[in-house]
Order: structure tokens, then sequence, then C-alpha cells
């Protein structure tokens, strides 16, 4: 079974489509372990309804994206956050 | 208001473009280079890859990831596809997908995988099969770009059969100077070659590799479990594991 899982560079696609920056290479830390690392380094298994990416170090389920004709379903409930990088001259104040 | 581009990608959400098939090339008996012009195509990084969707007359549709296989030039973007026997995709694009003949594509995708010509510092570069893909388009991006960054490539395939990209890698072309390129035979290896066919192993990365001492980069692309094997050798080796960066392919390939 471990070798059912892809990187999570194979999110790029399907989180383009509702992200306007590149989210892969942002910085996720997880609320299992505490673990950061790009979002790229995740496990991602293809094999469920939709997309679960795991976190390479603890296995918990940290990211869930579900794609139906007219809607996406994402879940991050296993993820503390993510730092998004962005460039600069983008910047806007909170 | 203008958004400024983020690894690679140029700002607003990715789309669906038409991709028309203009030049095809077998680089072994299941494997073809297929070079596709897209329309207003936004550039990319080496490394980076793009979905392709496949729609059927009654609406069924099929998507999958490939990587791109050469550095940007201009509308053109070149893949290099394995059928996969099975597979629902693979066999259309090498098969039967005729020059004119147009699918769709989206990307470039992924800003993590990638090399850019403006890095420093050794990069090692371990291909499982058909792995090579988007590595030999860092390896393209290096000789384009006239860099003259220290490379070495380990490239593991089952026989000297299924070598992609066989003649550009034995005859070393133009700016390829400071590139060394081992092989790692798993099935049958070529007269003459002292290593029994064997999976890659510790010696392999050992001598084909740069010292973790060196700090290279290192890019591992293949099937999950060379991947895992090679990443973890590399760690095993004292590389940091920050600068092991892979990808894999997953069981959904096809």
């Amino acid at each position: 079974m471990t070798l059912l899982y892809e990187d999570g560079n194979a999110l790029a696609g399907p989180l383009g489509e509702i992200f306007a920056v590149d989210l892969t290479v942002a910085i996720q830390r997880c609320a299992g372990c505490d673990r950061t690392g790009p979002l790229a380094t995740l496990r991602v298994y293809r094999h469920a309804p939709g997309l679960v990416a795991r976190c390479p170090g603890c296995d918990s389920v940290v990211l869930r994206l579900v794609r139906t004709p007219d809607a996406a379903f994402l879940n991050l409930t296993g993820t503390l956050n993510l730092k998004i990088p962005l460039s600069p001259s983008a910047q806007t104040p909170v | 208001m203008a958004r400024a581009a983020v690894s690679g990608r140029l700002g607003g959400r990715l789309t669906w473009r038409g991709a028309r098939l203009v030049e095809r090339r077998d680089e072994t008996p299941n494997a073809r280079t297929l070079v596709f012009e897209v329309p207003d195509w936004p550039g990319h990084l080496a490394g980076q890859h793009v979905d392709v969707r496949l729609t059927a007359e009654d609406g069924y549709q099929a998507v999958r990831s490939y990587s791109l296989a050469a550095p940007g030039d201009g509308d053109r973007v070149a893949l290099t596809v394995q059928r996969v026997p099975d597979g629902e995709v693979s066999p259309y694009l090498t098969e039967g997908l005729s020059i004119g003949d147009s699918v769709e594509l989206r990307g470039p995708l992924g800003g993590w995988f990638v090399w850019r010509p403006t890095e420093r510092d050794p990069v090692l570069l371990v291909a499982g099969g058909s792995g090579i893909v988007p590595l030999m388009a860092m390896l393209r991006e290096r000789r384009s770009a006239g860099s003259r960054v220290p490379f070495r490539l380990i490239y593991s395939v089952r026989t000297p059969q299924d070598t992609f990209y066989a003649d550009e890698l034995r005859v070393p072309q133009p700016g390829d100077g400071g590139l060394d390129v081992s092989y790692v035979f798993t099935r049958t290896a070529p007269d003459g070659v002292a290593r029994a066919a064997a999976r890659i192993g510790l010696a392999d990365v050992n001598s084909g590799g740069w010292p973790a001492e060196f700090e290279p980069n290192c890019f591992v692309c293949g099937p999950t479990g060379f991947v895992e094997t090679v990443a973890d050798i590399l760690v095993a080796l004292g590389h940091d594991a920050r600068r092991v960066k892979t990808e894999r392919f997953g069981p959904s390939g096809g």
C-alpha cells in the first residue's frame, strides 16, 4: 500500500483550478505532528474519491480535494496553516 | 491590477488550452516525444509538468499529468509519453494522435520540482525509467542557458533499448561540458558493462553522485518505489533531506 502515492506536486493542477498562485510551494504545517514543508512534499493518494494528501511525517490526512462537475470541496482539517510565498510587489496591507 | 508572476506561473487561475500536435518522434518502442503548439503559452521552468485532458464523444473525460521534456520554446511544448499498455490516455497519445490533432492542456504546473539556470549549486539528477523526462528538461535548460553548474545524471533503465534520448545523452552536445552521465541497468546490461543488471543501490548513487559535502541539489524522479529507495540512500549518505526533491509517478498513470 505504501507505494500507491505520489508527491504533492500532483496537486498543482487540481489546486491551480481554484487558486491564482501555485500552492505546491506553500509551506504547510501539520496539525498532527507540527511538521512543516512544502505542499509538494506531501503524499498524495488518488484511489479515494478525489485526492487525499497525508503528512510524510505522521501520516495524518492534511488535505482532501474532491471535484464534482460544478464545485470543488477542499478540506484542510489536518493543516494548521499554510505559508504562501507572494511577490513583494503584489503586497496589499491587511 | 497586474499580478506578478509567482513560481513560474503567470497570474490567474489555470485554464485548459487547445494544443495541436506539430511533431512527434520515437524515443523507444514504447515512448514518443510529442511536440504541441499551444497559442499564448506563458512559458515554463525546467521540471514543471502539465495536465492533458482528453474528451470522448460521449463527454467522458480523462486527465493525466506529464512532465515537460524541454525548456520553453515560444508556443511549443514537448512531452515524452510512455505507453502504459492498459492505460486510458497514453496509448491514445502515443498511437492514436496524428499531426494536426488537438488535445487540451493546462499548465505549467508545480513550482517546487524545478531547476533555474540562475542557481549555482551542483546538481544531481537521478532518473528511474520515464522519470528522465523532467530531468532532461533541466539538462537541456542548462545547455541552452549556457550554465556551467556541474551536473551529474544517474539514469536507471531496464535495458539499453529503454533509454530515452539515447543519442543526445551518449554524444555530448555543445554546452554539455561539466555534465556526467552514468547508467544503471536493472534487467539487461549492454555488453562490456562490468556492473551486473540489478536495481539501483547505495554504491551506484555514491559513485555516480556528489559527495554530500558539496551540498548539491538532488532531483529524483521515477516510480514511487524507486524514488523512495534513492531518497533514503541520499539521506543515508549525508545529504540534507531538504535538498532532495522528488517527483513520484503514482499508480494512476497511463
